[in-house]
């Protein structure tokens, strides 16, 4: 069971030779035939091009490459379906692209490929990470591993799961208000937000271009930190990307938390935070204090409005970022009379509800006429929410919040209820629409059922280090992170 | 009632980039369709652009060239709209804070000088382009993402002629400045205009119509001859112009209304979040103020100014930047400029053509211009020696000096040799003589045409008239 090991574990093994890339990669696969029929996080798996690209990495480490120059090599990391791999289907969880096959490698792609990683599968997402349960799927949603009647989260449902399923050893999300911690909060393990401009979105199909980023699950901090590292970085085909140095991100975890200051936002221990939760996040506050690092209030004032903004402005990118799937050049087409036709007729298909209800949102706060006072406030707006966290910065090194409000809730439970469901994002989306860097590990479980609860860190801009130093050291004071579902154990 | 065209122009140049504006992509006209494509100009799933500096740089050196403001912020926006010739169904445009703003262009029209004001030159990207068959249409997306700058000007332009002299000297700007070719067959040069009649000496603007679909400066030109007189028999006869947009057929040499205000896109522009926002520094305007040249008008006044010439010569020079060089690398130090220019423009351009080289080819050094005009002016040959001795130089390269010593050509001064040659050619033509002893002046012509001849063109033809009048007449 190979698949079960953690990045960081798997990396030691291979290095020592005591397993191949072939193994751990075909353990992968196993793991998915037993248990993906239940889970369905996966869309497509590509098991031949994974077993090859794990042969090959098997070669190159008898060649004698080292993890020392391709930290990830021969490690199974598994793709959400809205990253581009050459030659591999991309649907973005949507039926508008049918039968796409992307022509090129995203950025992130090419530099999991240059670490050594075996780049595999297409990991099940609402569509086109329009939500926070994986319902808006076009292919069904992924399932929770620890409770197949509930939702993983959203979008990058299937990351998270396929992570805590142990159907692959990492993987990669997207997270544009909490797409990559809110889901992996809920399957009970590891997700990155990287700072806004720490990794490249080239490749990355747009959904809101100011808010995306991407992200990564895994099953340990450590694991996190090499896959950021392998991740980031200025990138020439993405003009926002910053040109601020990548440091050795597994260097800042040192267990070493004296006299870092942790802020609480007073705002968001709001009504409708699940009482388990709750004792959950304060549990994990004393642990902190017990390990030496400061707690102290903050506030951040402008957080009520966050919702609202992010709506906004999310859904005015996306309406022009959908644009492209007319059925034109690739995808779905549906045949009209005349263009327009063809247009209406393919959208009208292709595009599921939630995303329809989502581009015309930003069509209207887009029109003429209504954009001063949509658009144009929601962007003002953001820049105090933003420099809401920044003030806040000056005082603490990380902001912790619960991640989600509730753990996770049952499958058709919210889908009538628009609203409500975006608030399950309340506590992550503020982090994309300032731009800093956010992690969700496990704090807790629920007792009855056994559900994962999440606690996030939030830090400055580009400072992944401190939250990654933060989570780590909480992480190895406690053992949530070795907890497993009993998913794919009765067969 | 009289009445007045307000007319301004909107005019869409490719910028002169070896990639497109987004993706390292050739920028190059006419090859087979969809070969100069990439995921980022298709617009695929997943890409995002990034800036291309030279076009950049190229917006900015046309503000300058066009006396724009050079805001030290601008940015991209994007502007939504459906059609299969744009695959992103938004093209990336430079909306409310465009590369450059405000400026003029001065040009000669009606034997003066006209100004017409720049409101703007904004960046943008080309799109696709559509081709129709029979049953199905292709794209080609060979163009999309071409750099493409829009010249938008002020509606200070009132008749057809002025919006094509105006057209002209834009185009001269911008091809001298580099910024373009302008190449109007390649579709480089694309303009729409914007038209409308109101009586005479008011100020109030009437409905604004735009005519789109002219291919060529003389189309806009033609479309407006056409439209103007349409809209002041429509206003004179007492109806009402409403806003909309037409469309030039140049077969039929009308326009038709494509679409009227209430079909008017919303086209909700936005700012790009791909790009970030450009912010020029000191450094990066200062080296493109070095690549600003001097205008074609201002050539022109300067060339005539400093050379004497005529202002159809400095035209000439203006159109033809690299004979104008050449000219003026020879004419500087030369003591008869306009008899240089002459020859640049009225043999050596014409050698060039017959012989299908240009200046690059040439095997005389430019001094040897200046050295054959100084063997007429001193008399040392004359003009008509002169254009042999032009034709070798030009096919061989020897110095004119060289070929009138090697051949002889030196014009012959000497009275006694021309004497001879006089008395020879009386003898010859007695009737010519008699007929010019009897009055008629005419019959010394022929006398000193036959002069001339038995001295192969050498004789000076000056000093042959004397000697053949004092002869006859003695």
């Amino acid at each position: 069971m190979l698949n079960q090991l953690t990045l960081t574990e798997l990396v030691e093994r291979l290095e020592d030779r005591q397993v191949s890339s072939c193994a751990v990669t075909q353990d992968c696969l196993d793991q998915i035939k037993r248990v993906d029929s239940e889970l369905h996080a996966f869309l497509s798996c590509d098991s031949e091009d994974a077993l090859a690209q794990a042969k090959a990495a098997d070669q190159a480490m008898t060649a004698g490459v080292t993890h020392r120059e391709k930290p990830l090599l021969g490690v199974p990391v598994a793709i959400k379906d809205i990253i581009a791999v050459r030659n591999q289907p991309m649907s973005c969880g949507s039926r508008i692209l049918h039968d796409y096959l992307s022509p090129y490698d995203a950025t992130v792609i090419s530099r999991l490929r240059a670490a050594g990683a075996v780049v595999f599968g297409r990991l099940n997402m609402d569509e086109f990470a329009m939500g926070s349960s994986n319902e808006n799927s076009a292919f069904g949603p992924v399932r929770n591993p620890w409770d197949t009647t509930r939702i993983p989260g959203g979008s990058s449902g299937g990351s998270a799961a396929a992570v805590v399923a142990d159907e692959c050893i990492a993987s990669l999300g997207s997270d544009t208000g909490g797409s990559v911690r809110q889901p992996a909060a809920l399957c009970g393990c590891v997700g990155l937000k990287p700072s806004y401009g720490r990794v490249s979105r080239y490749g990355l199909v747009a959904y809101a271009s100011s808010l995306d980023q991407v992200g990564c699950c895994a099953k340990r901090v450590r694991d996190a930190a090499v896959l950021l590292e392998a991740l980031s970085g200025m990138d020439p085909r993405d003009s926002t990307t910053v040109p601020q140095p990548v440091p050795h991100y597994t260097s800042a975890l040192t267990g070493e938390i004296k006299g870092l200051r942790i802020g609480l936002p007073k705002e968001y221990m709001v009504g409708g935070l699940d009482a388990e939760v709750e004792t959950a996040i304060k549990a994990a506050v004393k642990q902190f204090a017990k390990l030496g690092a400061t707690v102290v209030d903050v506030s951040l004032p402008h957080t009520d409005y966050a919702i609202a903004t992010y709506y906004i402005i999310a859904t005015a990118e996306a309406s022009a970022n959908l644009a492209r799937f007319d059925g034109i050049r690739y995808g779905l087409r549906v045949e009209g009379s005349d263009p327009a036709e063809l247009y209406s007729r393919t959208r009208g298909d292709g595009f599921g509800v939630e995303v329809k209800r989502r581009i015309i949102l930003g069509t209207y706060v887009l029109s003429s006429g209504y954009y001063d006072a949509y658009y144009l406030r929601a962007q003002k707006v953001r820049t105090l929410i933003r420099s809401d966290f920044l003030k806040a910065f000056e005082q603490v090194d990380a902001i912790l919040t619960p991640t989600t409000p509730t753990p996770a809730f049952r499958i058709g439970e919210k889908t009538g209820d628009p609203l409500q469901m975006y608030l399950s994002d309340i506590f992550t989306i503020s982090a994309n629409l300032a731009g800093i860097c956010g992690i969700s590990l496990p704090c807790g479980f629920t007792r009855d059922p056994k559900l994962p609860i999440g606690l996030q860190l939030q830090g400055k801009p580009f400072a992944e280090e401190t939250i990654l130093r933060l989570a780590h050291a909480y992480e190895q004071s406690t053992t949530w992170h070795k907890e497993r579902p009993r998913i794919g154990e009765r067969k | 009632m009289e009445y007045e065209a307000v007319i301004g122009l909107e005019t869409h140049v490719q910028l002169k980039t070896r990639s497109k504006m987004w993706c390292g992509c050739a920028n190059q006209f006419g090859a087979p369709p969809n070969t100069h494509v990439c995921p980022v100009c298709l617009g695929l799933p997943g890409v995002l652009p990034v800036a291309n500096e030279e076009a950049l740089r190229l917006t900015v050196l046309t503000g300058m060239l066009l006396h724009c403001d050079i805001p030290r912020y601008a940015k991209f926006d994007r502007k939504n709209y459906f059609y299969p010739d744009v695959a992103k169904n938004y093209q990336i445009t430079q909306y409310d804070k465009p590369s450059t703003i405000g400026g003029y262009v001065d040009f000669e029209f009606n034997g003066g000088i006209s100004r017409v004001r720049i409101t703007r030159a904004h960046l943008e990207e080309d799109v696709a382009k559509n081709f129709h068959f029979e049953r199905t249409s292709g794209v080609d997306f060979n163009r999309a993402g071409v750099p493409l700058m829009e010249v938008v000007s002020e509606p200070d332009i009132t008749s057809a002629d002025m919006a094509y002299e105006y057209l002209n000297a834009l185009k001269d700007i911008l091809v001298y400045g580099g910024v373009s070719d302008c190449d109007m067959e390649k579709g480089m040069v694309r303009c729409d205009v914007n038209v409308s009649v109101r009586p005479k000496g008011t100020t109030e603007l009437g409905a604004k119509i735009e005519i789109k679909n002219m291919n060529s400066f003389s189309g806009v030109r033609k479309a407006l001859e056409y439209e103007i007189p349409r809209q002041i028999e429509v206003v004179s006869r007492g109806g009402k112009l409403i806003q909309s947009t037409r469309r030039w057929d140049d077969v039929a040499g009308i326009t038709e209304e494509m679409r009227t205000k209430e079909y008017a896109h919303d086209y909700r522009y936005f700012p790009e979040p791909d790009l970030m926002p450009f912010t020029p520094t000191d450094e990066w305007l200062a080296d493109i103020s070095r690549r600003v040249v001097e205008l074609p008008l201002a050539r022109k006044q300067r060339l005539m100014q400093d050379y004497q010439l005529p202002a159809p010569d400095a035209q000439t020079f203006v159109w033809d930047k690299p004979l104008g060089n050449y000219f003026e690398g020879i004419a500087k130090t030369a003591k008869n400029p306009k008899a240089i220019a002459n020859w640049v423009i009225n043999n050596l351009r014409a050698k060039l053509g017959e012989s299908q080289t240009t200046l690059a080819d040439l095997k005389f050094a430019p001094a040897a211009v200046a050295e054959l005009v100084e063997l007429i002016d001193s008399g040392k040959i004359s003009g008509k020696i002169a254009q042999e001795v032009f034709s070798d130089m030009f096919s061989t390269g020897e110095a004119p000096g060289k070929i009138v010593e090697r051949k002889g050509l030196a014009q012959v001064s000497d009275t006694g040799a021309i004497e001879a040659l006089c008395d020879q050619a009386i003898a010859a033509n007695p009737g010519p003589a008699a007929d010019f002893r009897a009055g008629k002046a005419a019959a010394l012509n022929f006398l000193k045409g036959q002069v001339m001849k038995l001295s192969k063109g050498k004789a000076n033809p000056a000093l042959a008239g004397e000697i053949l009048e004092r002869k006859l007449k003695a």
